[in-house]
């Protein structure tokens, strides 16, 4: 390759301008996350405290409080819905990469992505038609269930990708050992392919982990202390959405640092699973 | 001890495509056998049928009788996971598990197979690697490496250490040497003189001198059928069929 000061004038300017253009998309790009965040903690930080993170909501009208129990009922709520996506989710992605060949692979392939379109009040519409209705009452577990059936259709997805991404030769020197398929495909090809569908369960879970309109009418939203998945559970969206809206000050202040502290919760879930992946407490996950 | 392997009538299709049209060999006990013949005449397709490994492509069908030592290789109540536990097979291009450590590699056919005792373990990885001349490369870095940073000779060494650990009574290679340099191929066919000893090795190679260095006896495959098995000496000097001394002189092929 020729120095790029031996070209011409007009080659050296296009190369400059192309550089510049590409430089500032990436820009662009940060631009709006840095911007978000900096808002955030701009206006929530402030009413950050030790009340906040360890105590429920007080009654209108008095000072303090804090959404614990919005916390710890997130958790809840995630924790079911992980339990709900992540095997279905990984169990349809490796029933088409590995064994479906057929029609039915391609219906649960299309159904998985209509089910991605679908949108996230509908499946809480469902979720209390079909389950909210029959026990007749709002509950964590039906919240759960909402955001668990919004994970699959991502967590198929990436992990029928990363499946096929690994090599079928592979696959047939484990066959070659003696190995039985059904460990062939857990132990080899999945965990060969265990960083990227990682990174998928993960995708999935940040993105279900901030969703308010399937919580509404199914984990409705409480305020007070709740660890019975059965009963309604609050949890951090839908406490923000009620303080947005909400007339009082004291309240819009609050919903800041709960956006704040939900936001902060997503990156440090994400950077947990990447640190626990990378020091290898998940073995073989990285390639 | 190796076992030697026979072969009756075997007949083996893709879709319809007749790819293997009834052959019939006795593979000897503790020797080499080399598969030589042009791209396409079916040497692959003969030894995946060996230890069945051809019926795991859609479509493949097989119909014949093989036996090893006087194990039913297509019998009724024979599985498929046996037969390969029994017949260890190294592929062309080498496949080592890239998530696995070294170590993990050579014992992977143990382990997933639910042995987990620790100390045996540690013998079988280090005489496994041993047998495959790889031990003293690898032997600091056995858990800290993983299998697909090796370079390329070391990671056939490595398939071949891992197919070793389960202590198959026949190894079957796959063109083990067609993706290394000489040197490692070198290393390779020495291998070969030294497991025959404890193994019955087939080798499928489209290098014929090769099949000449490494193999005992040799088959000529041609368009999916045996057109002649003998001892490499004779294959190589006075083969009985013209299109054998075609093939070996290099007038097609």
């Amino acid at each position: 390759m020729p120095n790029i000061r031996e070209l011409s004038l007009s080659r050296r300017i296009k190369n400059h301008f192309a550089t510049g253009v590409a430089i500032g998309a990436s820009v662009l790009v940060l631009a709006p996350l840095l911007a978000i965040f900096g808002y955030l903690v701009y206006k929530g930080i402030g009413s950050i405290n030790i009340a906040f993170l360890t105590e429920t909501p007080k009654p209108v009208g008095e000072a303090g409080g804090g959404m614990a129990n919005a916390i710890v009922g997130s958790a809840l709520i995630l924790g079911i819905g992980s339990l709900v996506g992540v095997p279905l989710g990984i169990g349809a992605g490796i029933y088409v990469a590995e064994i479906g060949r057929g029609t039915f692979a391609k219906v649960v392939r299309f159904t998985a992505d209509v089910l991605n379109g679908v949108p996230s009040i509908v499946i809480g519409m469902a979720v209390y038609a079909l389950v909210v209705i029959r026990q007749s009452h709002f509950s964590a577990g039906a919240g759960g269930i909402a955001l668990g059936i919004m994970m699959i259709p991502t967590i198929a997805r990436t992990t029928e990708e990363m499946l096929l991404m690994v090599p079928h030769t592979i696959r047939e020197a484990a066959l070659g050992l003696g190995i039985p398929q059904w460990r062939t495909t857990l132990s080899i090809a999945l965990r060969t392919a265990a960083s990227g569908v990682i990174t998928g369960v993960m995708l999935a879970f940040a993105r279900v982990a901030g969703e308010t309109a399937p919580l509404l009418f199914t984990a409705f939203g409480n305020q007070f202390w709740n660890l019975n998945p059965n009963e309604p559970t609050a949890a951090l969206p839908l406490q923000i959405f009620v303080y947005a809206i909400s007339p009082f000050d004291e309240w819009h202040k609050q919903a800041w640092a709960g956006s704040l502290v939900l936001i902060t919760l997503i990156v440090g879930a994400v950077f947990m699973v990447r640190l626990a992946t990378s020091r290898g407490m998940m073995k073989g996950a990285r390639n | 001890m190796g076992v030697g392997i026979e072969v009756k009538n075997l007949n083996a299709w893709f879709g319809k495509a007749h790819a293997l049209k009834d052959i019939n060999m006795r593979i000897p006990t503790n020797q080499a056998t080399a598969i030589i013949g042009p791209s396409g005449c079916g040497k692959s397709t003969y030894v995946r049928c060996l230890n069945r490994m051809h019926e795991t492509i859609p479509e493949a069908t097989v119909e014949g009788m093989v036996h090893v030592g006087d194990f039913n290789v297509y019998g009724r109540q024979t599985s498929a996971v046996d037969v390969r536990r029994r017949i260890g097979m190294v592929f062309q291009k080498p496949n080592p598990f890239p998530a696995y450590s070294i170590y993990d590699n050579v014992a992977a056919g143990l382990k997933l197979n639910g042995f987990r005792k620790r100390r045996e373990l540690d013998q079988v990885v280090e005489r496994s690697l041993g047998q495959a001349a790889l031990w003293d490369e690898v032997k600091d870095v056995l858990h800290k490496k993983s299998g697909a940073s090796l370079s390329g000779g070391q990671q056939q060494r490595l398939c071949i250490a891992r197919a070793l650990a389960v202590e198959p009574e026949v190894l079957l290679m796959d063109e083990p040497a067609s993706a290394l340099d000489p040197i490692s191929t070198g290393k390779i066919e020495e291998l070969i003189f030294q497991l025959k000893e404890q193994y019955t090795v087939v080798i499928v190679t489209h290098n014929m001198q090769q099949a000449a260095r490494v193999a005992d006896w040799t088959g000529f495959f041609l368009m999916g059928s045996l057109i002649e098995f003998d001892r490499t000496e004779r294959i190589f000097t006075t083969p009985s069929d013209k299109r054998t001394e075609d093939y070996i002189t290099g007038r097609f092929g």
